[in-house]
């Protein structure tokens, strides 16, 4: 048995009146109650305006897979620059917006997206894939039996991290301070974390810049060789950026690699947990483990959304958008829609079609880590497969307070002694 | 039916009977040729169709748009001679097309 879909009629998500559902409330998301609002606009609104009383102001929600696709292909109108605010409901002051690529329209985002991309090229693959082989062997080994530990901070940070530390050649050492960048950057002030205003929040990106400015100033007189920063500090479209952009680029390039997989590698150990005989169907055929990982992926959909602004008026799904309305195009939804995915609210390790879901976004802003995510999560399940005969959930999981980020500060596990 | 002939980047060949008004693409992923991923389901999204069309065919097969160009752009091994499988629609002119695979898909 699937994890039953908790559909319930009389369910506040199914009554309110329309022009009050906000799904991007990041209350919802802590508490694990996102999905039914989400449902309920694919059924009764698929393309809905929450007006002003939201905490991010008015937007548009688009919860279809196929309306997604549309805004996705057509950039001209449906923009993802930072100076319109970016990629996520959230808008920055304006005087703090940071331009990177992924909040970049063509040809700029184009030519710069392309100075990074070789990184996850095959090539670089299969060399990385001994190392991530040796270092998942690593982690797992040192777990502890028959007692209850944090699944994110014993494997999901650690590896995520290291594997970050080698994309840009990063003091191994400080590996910390990435994954420590990694939460500042996507931290909500009112999450009441470390992150305790947006001017505090800057104060860390200082820090964040100074330490790769260092970095930056060692490689740009030396070859370019086969890590991040030297290949921003030699890419034509990347090397005369400004330091702004180089911190938004680092942003983009930490925050991707690392809370995406991250929660991922936690998501993954939790609907295993929840779905035993689908668990048990990979345990009998490892062979499985392609089709798990990519419906890991669909299920956790650890970005829940990205947004865009439009720039002219036009229509969507029978709705008038205006220029200047951010438009949130709500992954999580896409990835839950019955119209493109059968059976969607299941999790069913041997899908048809395991890779036809939308956690990496379509079109020219699809996610450039995309396969090496994919690689990290099967190494670890192949490892984990070969080790554990199970790994229980012992008690709740604690959210992330974000409905952009979609993910687990921790899940309390244990493995069999 | 036109015959396609996808050739696996470890140089084992598939002949395929596909019918006319379906992808290259489609010809691929509905008879289990391996080698063709197409993540998006055929919308010129993801590139992970990607082909190298055999010079004599190239023309016949059309000219890339410009959303083709650019997701071409961002496969990893693109060539002149690359095309997404998405794209190029199967009639009578291409029977006997020959398309290769690159290494990977990304």
């Amino acid at each position: 048995m699937n994890a039953p879909v908790n559909y319930d009629p009389s369910h506040e998500a199914w009554t309110m009146p329309l022009d009050q559902v906000d799904p991007a409330n990041p209350m919802r998301f802590i508490a694990g109650a996102e999905l039914p609002y989400l449902a309920r606009l694919r059924r009764d609104a698929p393309v809905h305006y929450t007006p002003q009383n939201s905490m991010f102001g008015p937007y548009w929600s688009v919860t279809k897979y196929n309306d997604i696709m549309q805004v996705e292909l057509n950039t001209e109108v449906f923009s993802s620059s930072w100076a319109h605010g970016g990629i996520s409901v959230r808008d920055r002051p304006k005087e703090l917006r940071i331009p990177m690529f992924i909040a970049m329209d063509p040809p700029v985002h184009d030519d710069q997206r392309k100075v990074v991309q070789p990184i996850v090229a095959p090539f670089n693959l299969q060399k990385f894939e001994a190392l991530i082989r040796e270092r998942t062997a690593m982690v797992l080994d040192s777990l502890p039996r028959g007692e209850t530990f944090d699944w994110v901070e014993k494997v999901s940070i650690p590896l995520t991290t290291m594997m970050l530390a080698s994309l840009f050649d990063f003091p191994f050492e400080d590996r910390h301070l990435l994954s420590h960048w990694s939460d500042c950057s996507t931290m909500p002030v009112e999450a009441n974390g470390f992150i305790k205003s947006e001017q505090h929040r800057e104060e860390v990106f200082g820090e964040l810049l100074a330490y790769f400015t260092k970095l930056w100033n060692e490689r740009v007189n030396e070859p370019v060789r086969p890590d991040l920063v030297s290949m921003l500090a030699h890419g034509e479209a990347t090397k005369n950026m400004s330091p702004r952009e180089y911190l938004g680029n680092l942003i983009l390039l930490i925050v991707g690699g690392n809370d995406t997989t991250r929660n991922s590698m936690s998501g993954g150990v939790l609907f295993m947990h929840q779905n035993p005989d689908e668990f048990a169907k990979l345990r009998a055929n490892p062979k499985l483990v392609d089709s798990a990982v990519s419906e890991i992926i669909r299920y956790q959909t650890p970005l829940a959304h990205m947004r865009r602004t439009a720039t002219q008026d036009t229509e969507l799904g029978g709705q008038q958008i205006k220029a200047g309305d951010k438009v949130v195009m709500w992954y999580l939804s896409a990835n839950r829609d019955d119209a493109v995915i059968e059976n969607p609210d299941a999790f069913i390790v041997d899908r048809k079609r395991p890779r036809q879901h939308i956690s990496f976004g379509f079109g020219i802003h699809r996610c450039v880590g995309n396969r090496l995510a994919e690689l990290q999560l099967k190494v670890l399940w192949e490892q984990m497969l070969a080790r554990f005969p199970k790994v229980e959930v012992v008690g709740e999981p604690k959210r992330v307070f974000s409905s952009f980020v979609r993910g687990y500060a921790s899940l309390p596990v244990r493995i069999p002694a | 039916m036109p015959t396609i002939t996808y050739i696996e980047f470890n140089g084992t060949s598939h002949s395929i009977e596909v019918e006319n008004g379906l992808s290259v693409m489609e010809g691929a992923v509905n008879n289990n040729v391996p080698g063709i991923d197409a993540d998006c389901g055929g919308s010129c999204a993801c590139a992970t169709c990607h082909v190298f069309v055999d010079d004599a065919w190239l023309a016949k097969c059309g000219t890339p748009d410009t959303q083709e160009k650019s997701m071409l752009g961002f496969a990893a091994t693109a060539q002149e001679n690359s095309r997404l499988a998405c794209q190029i629609t199967v009639t009578d002119a291409l029977d006997g097309l020959v398309v290769r695979m690159p290494e990977a898909q990304h």
